[in-house]
């Protein structure tokens, strides 16, 4: 097994670690003394193994495709926002807007992720081991949120087509967000969504919840029409 | 309405507001439309150019060289946008228009050496083939937002408002989401989509120094990035897009255009464009900034003398939106009758939200995309640019000025107080600006 390239940002700027993960199309990576270093290896378009020694700040692994990004610590707001393909994971908690507008790929947080997560997410996936914050998977059009702690107050608010799972309690709903039924074929997502997370949970105690469809258009009255007839 | 001089019409309960009374009770949901502001607000027609006289010496026309080129985004950006006008179409979503106009835009700016912009729904490769200079947008609602497309784009523009609703965000309704206007953002086909006003990841100033940031690292600190505002409080806004680290603001007035928002929102929210550039430049010359971040501006330009004017103002290039749109052959005369069938006319149709555009730009239906061309189009465009530019030349020539940068607010004066108070240059015919000390 060949051994990582280290890359160390006490010594490097945040311009040549990048442009090193970027300029690569394939091998892995450790990068130490992030301090909390915001962008951190986002923009990465290759199968890269990035491992990150520590915290990071906002926006890393940022529209990531195709690497396997893994951060040992917390990551600040809009981890992996727009995240397109690949797997970012995370061992300790989140910031806000974890996942926020993905499209793609696997975002794991082991620990809490903030208010937002998955805010207006298009298809990526999101498993988180804690809890979720308000407002988590506002506006979601695609893709699927699992959480196997607590979800926050109005949770799934305006929701489009994504899935959201929760195996502790929610504080509420969000407008057009309601509990929906979870079939076998949910099941069967869940335990290797789980599997591909490494979380440990059985899949029937979740509950999952999605989009009433009832904001998908205006509903005017037509007061007229109705005297005329 | 006037004929009858026996009846006592109100001017607080005119017609119109009484027609929108009924309108609202009928049907319990709010107007919209699109097109931008209708009703009357102080605008660059309230400013004239002075001219040459004893103490300034004219150039002469057609002779004289007097350059219109402009650089955008050379402050942080290793490739900034260079263009031969200034004078750039602003950001309309496919979606909101044909492929066929976003082709049009793409024909007529790439032929008359400058820049056009994606809008609210990604980027099109028709778009990106056919213009020379293309400008992404990112937007709250991140439809359709991609790395490679920001990585193939000349200049991204992060918008934080727009001058037809600040604080407001998207709509595109049901009928104009088809196929493959819903795959690209990633919507159910049919619904009215009404996007996020605010974006999903940061909230402040602060925060999107640190997007924009990421934006760079993203694209290797290759392309501009712009910062898009509607005008509301220009000088705040503008001072914090440059701490924010925007090599360009774009300040959108709210004459500005709209595809689809509540007429409420269009008519009662923001600030003429001709009183936001005076506190935009305010921002950038206190921060010692002014061109070295440009500003753009757009919201209601018409004519070279508006582009002229803007630029005497302070401002580096100016942005194009509805008469790029009528340029290419919305609200075309020709097409009267059909306007009038669908309860409008030619000039006054401004229901774009619906998709029935008979000219074939403000629609998804394939039969009505079909009848615009947009090889015609983008001519039209094109030589509707020319005169901008030919325009705002030949007053800069007037006043002496061997570049349209060279204007400057000393050689305007207003023709009304509001606009001299707007635009910070005298009355006509006096040394006063009103709210200045003389």
């Amino acid at each position: 097994m060949t051994a990582a390239t280290a890359l160390d940002l006490a010594g490097a700027t945040l311009r040549e670690v990048n442009s090193t993960l970027q300029a690569a199309d394939g091998g892995s990576f450790r990068v130490v003394n992030p301090q909390g270093a915001h962008a951190l290896a986002c923009g990465l378009d290759a199968p890269v193994s990035v491992h990150v020694d520590g915290p990071v700040g906002y926006y890393c692994a940022g529209m990531n495709q195709h690497a396997t990004v893994h951060v040992d610590g917390n990551a600040g707001t809009g981890l992996a926002e727009n995240v397109m393909s690949g797997t970012v994971t995370v061992t300790g908690n989140a910031g806000q807007s974890a996942g926020a507008t993905g499209h793609g790929g696997l975002v794991v947080v082991h620990g809490n992720a903030s208010a937002r997560c998955g805010i207006s997410m298009k298809g990526v996936d999101i498993v988180v081991g804690g809890d979720v914050g308000h407002m988590s998977a506002f506006m979601a059009q695609a893709g699927n949120l699992v959480v196997l702690g607590d979800a926050g107050a109005d949770l799934g608010d305006s929701i489009y087509e994504a899935r959201l799972f929760v195996r502790g309690s929610v504080a509420s709903l969000g407008a057009d967000c309601v509990e929906k039924e979870v079939r076998p074929e949910h099941l069967e997502f869940l335990a290797a969504r789980l599997a591909d997370a490494g979380l440990d949970a059985d899949p029937a105690d979740f509950r999952r919840y999605g989009s009433a469809r009832r904001l998908y258009n205006f509903h005017p009255d037509d007061v007229d029409a109705e005297v005329a007839r | 309405m006037t004929g009858d001089w026996n009846l006592r019409w109100s001017h607080t309960f005119s017609p119109d507001v009484l027609a929108e009374i009924r309108r609202a009770a009928n049907t319990g949901v709010y107007s919209i439309r699109g097109f931008g502001a209708k009703r009357a607000v102080p605008n660059f027609d309230d400013l004239v150019f002075l001219g040459a006289s004893m103490s300034r010496y004219p150039l002469e026309g057609y002779r004289e060289a007097c350059g219109t080129d402009v650089v955008l985004g050379a402050r942080h950006a290793s490739e900034p946008v260079h263009l031969d006008i200034p004078i750039t179409i602003a950001g309309m979503s496919f979606g909101s228009l044909s492929a066929n106009a976003k082709e049009a835009l793409g024909r007529g700016a790439s032929a008359a050496g400058t820049s056009t912009t994606t809008g609210d729904g990604g980027m099109t490769d028709e778009e990106r083939g056919h213009s020379t200079k293309l400008v992404v947008q990112y937007l709250p609602s991140r439809y359709g937002m991609n790395p490679d497309d920001l990585r193939r784009a000349d200049a991204i523009e992060v918008v934080v408002g727009q001058g037809a609703k600040p604080g407001g965000g998207g709509m595109l309704m049901g009928q104009k989401i088809s196929e493959r206007v819903a795959a690209m953002r990633t919507l159910p086909e049919g619904i009215d989509q009404r996007s996020a006003c605010r974006h999903p990841d940061w909230t402040g100033p602060d925060d999107m120094e640190i997007k924009i940031q990421e934006l760079r690292e993203i694209t290797g600190w290759r392309v501009p990035i712009y910062v898009k505002v509607g005008a509301a409080r220009p000088y705040y806004d503008t001072a914090l897009a440059v701490k924010a680290g925007a090599d360009v603001v774009v300040v959108d007035g709210m004459q500005g255009g709209t595809a689809a928002t509540q007429d409420v929102f269009i008519e009662h929210v923001g600030i003429p464009t001709l009183a936001a550039v005076p506190e935009a430049v305010r921002a950038l010359k206190e921060l010692d900034m002014h061109r070295t971040v440009q500003l753009v501006v757009a919201g209601g330009i018409r004519t070279g003398a508006d582009v002229a004017k803007a630029l005497a103002l302070g401002a580096d290039a100016v942005s194009i939106g509805t008469a790029a749109l009528v340029a290419i052959g919305d609200n075309d005369p020709d097409l009267d009758d059909e306007y009038r069938a669908l309860g409008s006319a030619a000039g006054a149709w401004d229901q774009y939200q619906a998709g029935n555009d008979p000219a074939g730009i403000t629609t998804q239906d394939p039969e009505l995309a079909s009848r615009l061309d947009p090889v015609l189009a983008g001519r039209r465009l094109a030589n509707y640019l020319k005169v901008l530019t030919l325009e705002a030349q030949t007053l800069a020539r007037a006043c002496g000025k061997s570049h349209v940068h060279n204007l400057e607010p000393q050689d305007m004066a207003a023709l009304t107080v509001e606009a001299a108070a707007m635009a910070g240059v005298p009355l006509a015919g006096t040394s006063w600006v009103p709210g200045r000390d003389a």
